[in-house]
């Protein structure tokens, strides 16, 4: 075991992948020689060669329209956006192309490939270093979605999605690469030095796609969370005193039903909590599911905590933020219904 | 709507500029301004050029054959009279395909159809220039380079008719055909989508050390999009072993090719700007573009990079089989078009060599008439898109990722397969 930060999980996953198979190349901008703007592919260029880690031009569309052709030519290509809030350039490429191409050439062609995204906020990025696309991404057919929430997580989850045979989108919550973050932004910054999620076997492991963690036990009521939302729910839960049971996803698509259904069925009440803005939200998918799945089950409706229906704020990001107030509020609101 | 005062007054009101063909319909066409350089004059660069050696190879037209169906000029090729006989079949073979498909179209067999009338000398000799292994990443009009790869036409009719038998299990419109161990990429519905992830191939290539080639393909109206910027800033940059193709036939649906070429004199100068080198070629000889793309080819398999080729057609027929051309352009435009039909000039070449005949040529008409409407009874009997032997629902589900997720198997499940 290594105490790293979810920035060295993600560069020690890159580099395992890396030795272990050939194929593997990582590009984005400013990814090659600098190791990338938060620094998760550091030292891989001078490890591996300009030939399998180097720098792309600014174009969105480029990278991932090039890593649809290396994939299909053979090779597994893992690249950075460096905000997921620069996706939309290449959203065509990432929908209407590494989705599709299996399915439409009924698997002459396929599109192994791992696209990795900082996402979320707490940093003060405004509306352009801050957003949680998601929804985005889990509405469209034929993509994975990943979120993980620490760094033990970051690299099993980054492992599994490099050796998936489809495109998965690997959303990293950039607020938790140095440390775990509640939403108390006036406390002093947490590390993951001593977190026991910071302690990361050396060796390669996968963790499977598609499997929920719980984070929490208990017996109350059931929180769906992702990403940063994780501490904030632990945070909510320590400070209301409730008996919840705090589920991390950590993949969006496909989803781990029967760990929300045998959790809710236990509590039979239910709160999800994202980051993302609320309309048409992943906290909409949850919601729908857990009513259609689970509507005997439930002794109150299900509520979402989310970010507002207005683009990421900057000077406002704590009215913005959804935080462990709101979610505690929302928590105890569900106990009295 | 009121007329805008300029906001200053003393400066003369701006205008917006909206470039128009020179034919709409009622208008006599007028190719008297479109220069056309003899068969021959364009040099032939060195390999390893750079393109500041051949700056004006963008503005010029690339030609072999001459008015009297003479091979001329330092593009001539290696072909035989074998070579081109088979070059011809190809053309004729895609021709009578088209015939076939549009009528079956019409007939209600199938959806949809988009035919390559005029065009088909680019697809069918470009095809010869390559290697097995190399890789296109095509449009929906370059059927030729299936043709004339040896794909079986049965199949592309399976396709065509989403039957039973269709390679592609019913899932895409006709024509967007996918054929890896033909070199064929899946073709998208989205334009130029294909000719960033062309780059992207043969970057893998170059970073295999392997020895393959791409060869990304677009019309003139998509060069438009800015997948096609960052294919020609990522091709230049990692000096990608690719071949970049605009096949410029002059319309994209009702929009003439100065919509999406604007103020710049040709879509091949395009490349200057990525310091690429770029050509122009007549599309609808056979030789000079076999011979261009033989030397584009061996320049990028040589490790010299990229290419770009605007390949100066005409789209003759309509763009798909949901659209009448009568109602944008001019109907004699087509039969004025100064570079004449590919398949015409191609036979004149061979009667030129002693190798061909009128009367052989009608006669090769009936036979590849007959090879294309016996391909497509066995087709037909597996099914068309309304006869029924449709692939199952069940398909639709499958392949979406490579194993079904949970909640795709209860889709399924709830749909009734």
């Amino acid at each position: 075991m290594v105490q790293m930060t979810m920035i060295s999980a993600i560069q020690n996953a890159h580099d395992l992948a890396m030795e272990k198979d050939d194929r593997v190349v990582v590009y984005g901008e400013d990814v090659g020689f600098f190791g990338g703007v938060f620094r998760c592919t550091a030292g891989l260029q001078e490890k591996y060669g300009k030939n399998r880690c180097f720098d792309a031009p600014i174009s969105e569309n480029g990278i991932v329209g090039s890593a649809i052709g290396m994939a299909a030519y053979g090779l597994r290509p893992v690249i950075e956006i460096q905000f997921a809030d620069y996706m939309y350039p290449a959203y065509d490429q990432i929908v209407s192309e590494a989705a599709r191409i299996r399915h439409r050439s009924n698997g002459d062609f396929t599109c192994p490939m791992v696209i990795r995204m900082p996402c979320g906020g707490g940093i003060f990025g405004g509306q352009t270093h801050s957003q949680s696309p998601e929804a985005l991404l889990t509405h469209v057919a034929g993509l994975k979605t990943v979120m993980p929430s620490n760094p033990v997580d970051a690299k099993g989850l980054l492992l599994a999605a490099i050796e998936d045979p489809d495109p998965v989108i690997f959303l990293e919550p950039k607020r938790l690469y140095n440390g775990p973050f509640d939403g108390h932004h006036e406390k002093p910054i947490v590390s993951w030095s001593k977190h026991e999620l910071g302690a990361v076997e050396e060796d390669y492991y996968v963790t499977p796609l598609g499997k929920a963690a719980i984070r929490r036990s208990g017996e109350a009521v059931t929180i769906l969370s992702y990403g940063t939302m994780v501490y904030v729910a632990e945070a909510a839960v320590e400070e209301t005193g409730v008996d919840a049971e705090i589920i991390d996803l950590r993949t969006l698509v496909p989803l781990d039903l029967e760990t929300i259904e045998t959790s809710i069925k236990k509590t039979g009440r239910c709160v999800i909590v994202h980051e993302a803005t609320k309309t048409s939200g992943f906290g909409a998918e949850l919601a729908a599911l857990v009513q259609e799945e689970l509507f005997y089950h439930l002794e109150a409706p299900v509520a979402r905590v989310t970010g507002w229906d207005t683009p990421y704020p900057h000077a406002q990001e704590w009215d913005y933020f959804p935080s462990p107030q709101r979610l505690g509020r929302k928590i105890i609101e569900t106990l009295e219904n | 709507m009121a007329e805008q005062v300029s906001s200053y007054p003393e400066i003369a009101p701006l205008k917006l500029h909206v470039p128009e063909p020179g034919c709409r319909p009622g208008d006599t066409p007028d190719f008297s301004e479109f220069e056309i350089p003899r068969a021959g004059a364009v040099p032939k660069p060195e390999l390893d050029a750079s393109a500041d050696d051949m700056l004006d190879l963008a503005f010029s037209i690339i030609r072999v054959l001459n008015k009297e169906g003479e091979a001329v000029g330092p593009w001539v090729d290696d072909l035989s009279p074998d070579d081109l006989k088979q070059g011809l079949r190809h053309m004729m073979l895609l021709r009578a395909y088209d015939t076939r498909m549009m009528t079956a179209q019409r007939q209600g067999k199938t959806s949809f159809y988009m035919q390559h009338r005029g065009e088909e000398a680019v697809s069918c000799a470009f095809q010869v220039a390559l290697k097995k292994g190399d890789m296109n990443f095509p449009t929906y009009r370059q059927a030729g380079l299936l043709i004339a790869g040896g794909y079986p036409m049965e199949k592309m009719m399976n396709q065509i008719y989403s039957n039973e038998a269709d390679p592609l299990h019913g899932r895409q419109m006709p024509v967007l055909f996918s054929a890896k161990d033909y070199g064929f990429f899946s073709i998208s519905g989205n334009l130029g989508t294909q000719y960033i992830q062309a780059v992207g191939w043969a970057m893998a290539s170059a970073i295999r050390h392997d020895s393959k080639i791409a060869a990304a393909w677009v019309g003139d109206g998509a060069t438009a999009e800015g997948d096609i910027h960052s294919a020609m800033v990522f091709a230049s940059t990692y000096k990608a072993p690719i071949v970049m193709n605009i096949v410029n036939n002059q319309w994209a649906i009702s929009t003439f090719q100065g919509i999406a070429r604007g103020g710049a004199g040709t879509f091949a100068s395009r490349g200057h700007g990525f310091g690429i080198p770029s050509v122009r070629v007549d599309g609808n000889d056979y030789l000079a573009v076999y011979a261009v793309a033989k030397w584009a080819a061996l320049r990028a398999r040589s490790g010299f990079g990229p290419t770009i080729i605007e390949y100066v057609t005409y789209r003759a027929g309509g763009h798909s089989s949901s659209d009448d051309p009568s109602a944008y352009r001019g109907s004699a435009e087509g039969a004025a078009w100064p570079l004449g039909d590919p398949i015409e000039r191609l036979k004149q070449h061979l009667i030129t060599l002693g190798a061909w005949t009128e009367e052989r040529h009608v006669q090769a008409e009936a036979e590849v008439m007959d090879e294309v409407k016996f391909i497509q009874k066995q087709a037909e009997a597996i099914g068309t898109l309304t006869s029924g032997h449709l692939p199952s629902g069940r398909d639709m589900f499958e392949g979406v990722y490579e194993i079904m997720p949970p909640h795709l198997v209860r889709q399924r499940r709830e749909a009734g397969y």
